[in-house]
C-alpha cells in the first residue's frame, strides 16, 4: 500500500529530499572554491573587537561533509527513502522482521516440538524442559502471576494446588490456549442485610471468625439465592464454570468481610488472555508442563 | 527618547541574566529530585504522602525538562541575544516596552508551567506539554521577541549582520514555526485540548518539533551565543567566515529532516525513517563546523585557557558539543539505534548536550556578561568561577559515563536470548542492574547543581558590589559608518 494519497506527494517528497542533499554539496563546493586569504580578516568589524578571518574551509572537514552526502545518495539508491521508490535491494522493515522471525522459528522448532510429542507429566519431569519452561513463564506470565507464581489480588496463585478450572494437564493447556473469562454476577438486589449474612456464612465455611446468627441465615440464603447453582450445595465450587471452592481458605480477592461483601454486591469479572495464537501449541504445551510442575513437585 | 537612545538597554539583559541562574537552579533541582526518585522510588510516598501524587516522576519529569530547556535555556538565550544584537548592531534595542513584555510574559509562562504540570494539566506532547492557553501566551511573547530582535537588526548602524545574529534570528523564526505547527490543538475546555493530528502523524509532528527544538532552540541559539562570547573572551577574530557561512546554511537545510530518527522501527513508513537517518548523518559535518570555528578561534592563544575560567567553560562546552554531535548521528543509524533506543544511553546523550554544551556555554557567557551589565570589571570571585568549572565538569562526566554504561547494559540485556529462543533477562533484572549507575548519575547531577549554587552566590555578590548601569552606544568602526 502506498504511503501517499496521490502521486504528487510521492514526487514532492523525492524531489525535496534530493534538492536538499544536493544543495548541501553545491553550498560546500561554491564556498570551498571561493577566494580566501589565510590569516587576514574580512575587513568587517563589530562592537570594537569582533572580526572574522577569511580562512578557507578545513580540507578534512570538507571531505567528511562530501562523504556523508555521497553516502546518503548511495543509500537512497539502495533503500526506500525517495517517495514510493522501493530501492534496489527491495528491503522493508516488515520484510526484515518476517525473515528474522522465520529464521528463529526454523531454528527453534525442533527444540519445542520434541516436548510436544511427550505428555505433560513427562515434560514436567524433564529438567532441561523445565528450565526453558521457567524462562517462558518469566517472559509471558509473571507480569500477572508474579515471578514466584504466587499471584496477587485477582491473579491466581499457581503453586497452591487449588484450581479454578481444574489442574489436570489437559485443563491447564485449555486455560493457557483459550484463556478464561471468570464472571461472578452481582447480587446487590438481595439487599445489604442478606449480603452481610452471606459474607459471614462464606467466612464460616473456611473456619474464619463469623457472626454465627448471621452465618446461619446466610446458609439459608446461599441455597435459595442462587449461590449454590455455581458454587455447589457443598460450596466446594465447580471447575466447569470456574466457580471457586469457598471452603478452602484460598482467596482470590481477599477474605475480610468487607471484601467478600464487595464481591457479592458488585460481582467480579476476571480474564486470563488466550495464548494459543501468539505462542503456538508447542510453547503452550511446555508452559502447561511448567505450571503443572509448580504444584506437583516431586 | 533621544536621551535613552544613547545607551544600550541593559535592564532587560540584567533581568533575563539573573533569572537564568535562578531557573537553572530550580530546573536542575527538579532533575536531581527525579534522579533520586529512580534510586529511591518510595521517597515521596514515605516523606510527603499527601503531596506524593503531585510529585510523582511522571509529573515532575516534564517540569524538569520545561524548566531547564525553556526557563533556564530560554532566559539565557533572551539575555545573550538582547546583549549581542544591541552591541553588534551599535544601536539601542528596538522598543523597550516590547522587550519588557517579553521578560514578564516569559516569566509568566514559566510560572504557569510550574503550577499546571505538577497538577497533571498537560497536552501530553513531550517538550510541548503546556496546555493551549499557555501556548497562546508563548506565541504572543515569541512574536514580541521577533519584533524586538529583527527591529533592532533593521535599525543597525553597520551594514553587515554579525554571524551570531544569523543564528539567533534563525532560532527565533524556526521556533515560531515549530511551536505553531506542533501545538495545533482543539480545546475542549480551558485546561484540556486534543492534538489535531492522529496516530503516527501525531508522532511524526511531535518529533519533527522535538528534534528541531534541539536543533534550533538548543543548538542554533547557543551557537549564536558562542559566536559572540568566544571571540570576545579570547580577544581573537572568528577562525573562518567561510566556515560559518557553510555550516550555518547546512544546519538550516538539514536539521528540519532529522526528527524521524526518534521513531526508528515504529509504524512510521520506511522511507521516512531512511530520510531521517540520512539527514542526521549529513548533520555531522555542519555541526562540527561550529565546534571547529569556536575552538580554532582560540588557536594562537591557548595559554589563556590556563587561568581564564570563562574560556574554560566556553571551550569545554564546544568539546561536549562536538562529542554529542558525533554521538547523535551515530545513534541515528538504524542498527545502532536498535541497541540504544529506549535505554539510558539516550538520556546520557541528551545530557552531554544539555549540561556539557548548553549549560556550560550559557554559564561561560553569563560570567562574561554579568559584570559588564552590573558596572563591574569582573565577577566577585574568579576563584569561585574556577571551582564552579571543575565541580560542573566532574558532574557532567559522572552523569554521561554512568548513563552510557547503564544504557549499553540495558540494550544488551533486553536483546539477549538463550539457545531455546527465550529472553535471558526479565525487564526487572535490567532495572536492578541499573541501580548503581542511577546512583552515580544522581551524584553527577547533584554536583552540577551545586556548581549553580556557587554561581548564584558569586552573582549576588557581584550585583551587591556593582550598580545597574547602561553602557553608552558605541559608534561603529570608522570605515563601517
Amino acid at each position: 500500500m502506498s504511503d501517499f494519497v496521490s502521486e504528487f506527494w510521492n514526487f514532492y517528497v523525492a524531489g525535496i529530499v534530493l534538492v536538499s542533499i544536493i544543495a548541501c554539496a553545491i553550498l560546500l563546493w561554491s564556498q570551498g572554491s571561493a577566494t580566501y586569504t589565510v590569516g587576514k580578516t574580512t575587513g568587517h568589524s563589530w562592537d570594537e573587537s569582533l572580526e572574522e578571518y577569511n580562512n578557507p574551509l578545513p580540507k578534512w572537514w570538507s571531505w567528511l561533509f562530501y562523504l556523508t552526502v555521497v553516502f546518503a545518495l548511495v543509500y537512497l539508491a539502495l533503500y526506500p527513502g525517495l517517495g514510493s521508490y522501493k530501492g534496489m535491494l527491495g528491503w522493508t522493515s516488515t520484510g526484515q522482521h518476517k525473515a528474522e522471525v522465520a529464521k528463529a522459528e526454523a531454528a527453534l522448532k525442533p527444540v519445542f516440538d520434541k516436548y510436544l510429542g511427550m505428555d505433560i507429566q513427562a515434560v514436567a519431569a524433564d529438567k532441561q524442559a523445565m528450565e526453558t519452561g521457567k524462562r517462558l513463564y518469566l517472559t509471558y506470565c509473571m507480569q500477572c502471576h508474579g515471578a514466584d507464581a504466587r499471584g496477587s489480588k485477582g491473579f491466581p496463585n499457581l503453586t497452591d494446588g487449588d484450581w479454578l478450572y481444574g489442574g489436570e494437564p489437559d485443563k491447564i493447556v485449555e486455560t493457557i490456549s483459550n484463556g478464561r473469562l471468570g464472571v461472578m454476577p452481582p447480587h446487590a438486589h438481595l439487599g445489604a442485610d442478606t449480603v452481610k449474612d452471606l459474607a459471614n456464612y462464606v467466612r464460616s465455611l473456611s473456619g474464619l471468625p463469623a457472626d454465627s446468627v448471621r452465618a446461619a441465615k446466610g446458609q439459608e440464603a446461599f441455597m435459595t439465592a442462587g449461590c449454590a447453582g455455581c458454587h455447589g450445595m457443598d460450596a466446594k465450587g465447580m471447575h466447569a464454570l470456574g466457580a471457586p471452592n469457598l471452603t478452602d481458605n484460598v482467596w482470590l480477592y481477599g477474605s475480610s468481610e468487607a471484601v467478600i461483601t464487595e464481591t457479592i454486591m458488585n460481582g467480579r469479572q476476571n480474564k486470563m488472555p488466550a495464548w494459543k495464537e501468539f505462542l503456538g501449541d508447542a510453547k503452550v504445551h511446555l508452559l502447561a508442563a511448567y505450571v503443572y510442575s509448580l504444584s506437583n513437585a516431586k | 527618547m533621544s536621551e535613552t537612545q544613547t545607551t544600550y538597554n541593559y535592564k532587560v539583559v540584567r533581568q533575563f541574566a539573573v533569572m537564568t541562574v535562578i531557573w537553572g537552579i530550580v530546573g536542575m533541582l527538579v532533575g536531581v529530585i527525579i534522579a533520586a526518585q529512580l534510586v529511591w522510588p518510595e521517597m515521596f510516598s514515605r516523606l510527603l504522602p499527601d503531596l506524593a501524587p503531585y510529585l510523582s516522576y511522571g509529573r515532575l519529569r516534564p517540569l524538569h525538562t520545561n524548566a531547564v530547556i525553556f526557563a533556564f535555556g530560554g532566559c539565557a538565550l533572551f539575555a545573550t541575544s538582547y546583549y549581542c544584537v544591541q552591541r553588534t548592531c551599535h544601536t539601542r534595542i528596538f522598543c523597550d516596552k516590547l522587550a519588557a513584555f517579553t521578560f514578564w510574559g516569559w516569566q509568566l509562562v514559566i510560572l504557569l508551567a510550574a503550577i499546571t504540570l505538577p497538577l497533571g494539566i498537560t497536552a501530553g506532547k513531550e517538550y510541548a506539554e503546556l496546555e493551549w492557553p499557555i501556548d497562546i501566551l508563548i506565541t504572543l511573547v515569541w512574536v514580541a521577541y521577533a519584533i524586538v530582535f529583527f527591529g533592532t537588526i533593521a535599525k543597525r548602524k553597520v551594514s553587515h549582520i554579525y554571524v551570531a545574529n544569523w543564528f539567533f534570528g534563525s532560532m527565533i523564526l524556526a521556533v515560531a514555526l515549530l511551536h505553531l505547527v506542533n501545538s495545533a490543538a482543539i480545546p475542549v475546555s480551558l485546561l484540556k485540548s486534543y492534538s489535531v493530528y492522529a496516530g503516527v502523524q501525531d508522532a511524526m509532528v511531535q518529533w519533527w518539533y522535538g528534534h528541531n527544538a534541539v536543533g534550533f532552540f538548543l543548538t542554533a541559539g547557543f551557537l549564536g551565543m558562542m559566536y559572540y562570547f568566544v571571540p570576545k573572551q579570547a580577544g581573537r577574530p572568528v577562525y573562518s567566515y567561510r566556515l560559518s557561512v557553510v555550516h550555518f546554511w547546512a544546519l538550516i537545510f538539514t536539521y528540519m529532516w532529522a526528527g524521524p530518527h526518534h521513531l526508528h522501527y515504529t509504524a512510521l513508513p520506511d522511507w521516512t525513517q531512511s530520510v531521517g537517518m540520512l539527514f542526521s548523518l549529513i548533520l555531522l559535518a555542519p555541526s562540527w563546523g561550529g565546534m571547529i570555528n569556536g575552538i580554532m578561534t582560540l588557536s594562537g592563544a591557548w595559554h589563556k585557557l590556563r587561568d581564564d575560567p570563562i574560556l574554560k567553560f566556553l571551550i569545554t562546552s564546544l568539546s561536549f558539543y562536538g562529542m554529542s554531535t558525533f554521538e547523535g548521528p551515530m545513534m541515528s543509524v538504524k542498527t545502532v539505534n536498535a541497541l540504544s533506543h529506549y535505554t539510558d544511553w539516550t538520556v546520557g546523550h541528551v545530557h552531554s548536550g544539555a549540561l556539557g554544551w548548553v549549560a556550560m556555554v550559557s554559564i561561560g557567557s553569563l560570567y562574561y556578561l554579568l559584570p559588564r551589565v552590573f558596572g563591574r570589571q569582573e565577577m566577585y570571585s574568579v576563584k569561585l568561577m574556577t571551582v564552579h568549572f571543575w565541580v560542573a565538569t566532574i558532574g557532567v562526566v559522572l552523569y554521561i559515563a554512568s548513563m552510557w554504561i547503564a544504557g549499553v547494559m540495558q540494550g544488551l540485556m533486553w536483546r539477549a536470548v538463550n539457545a531455546d529462543g527465550t529472553l535471558t533477562y526479565s525487564f526487572v533484572e535490567s532495572v536492578k542492574g541499573s541501580y548503581p549507575f542511577w546512583t552515580i548519575r544522581f551524584i553527577g547531577g547533584a554536583l552540577f547543581l551545586s556548581g549553580m549554587l556557587i554561581m548564584a552566590y558569586n552573582m549576588f555578590k557581584t550585583i551587591a558590589a556593582g550598580k545597574s548601569e547602561d553602557a553608552p552606544v558605541l559608534a561603529p568602526a570608522a570605515h563601517h559608518a
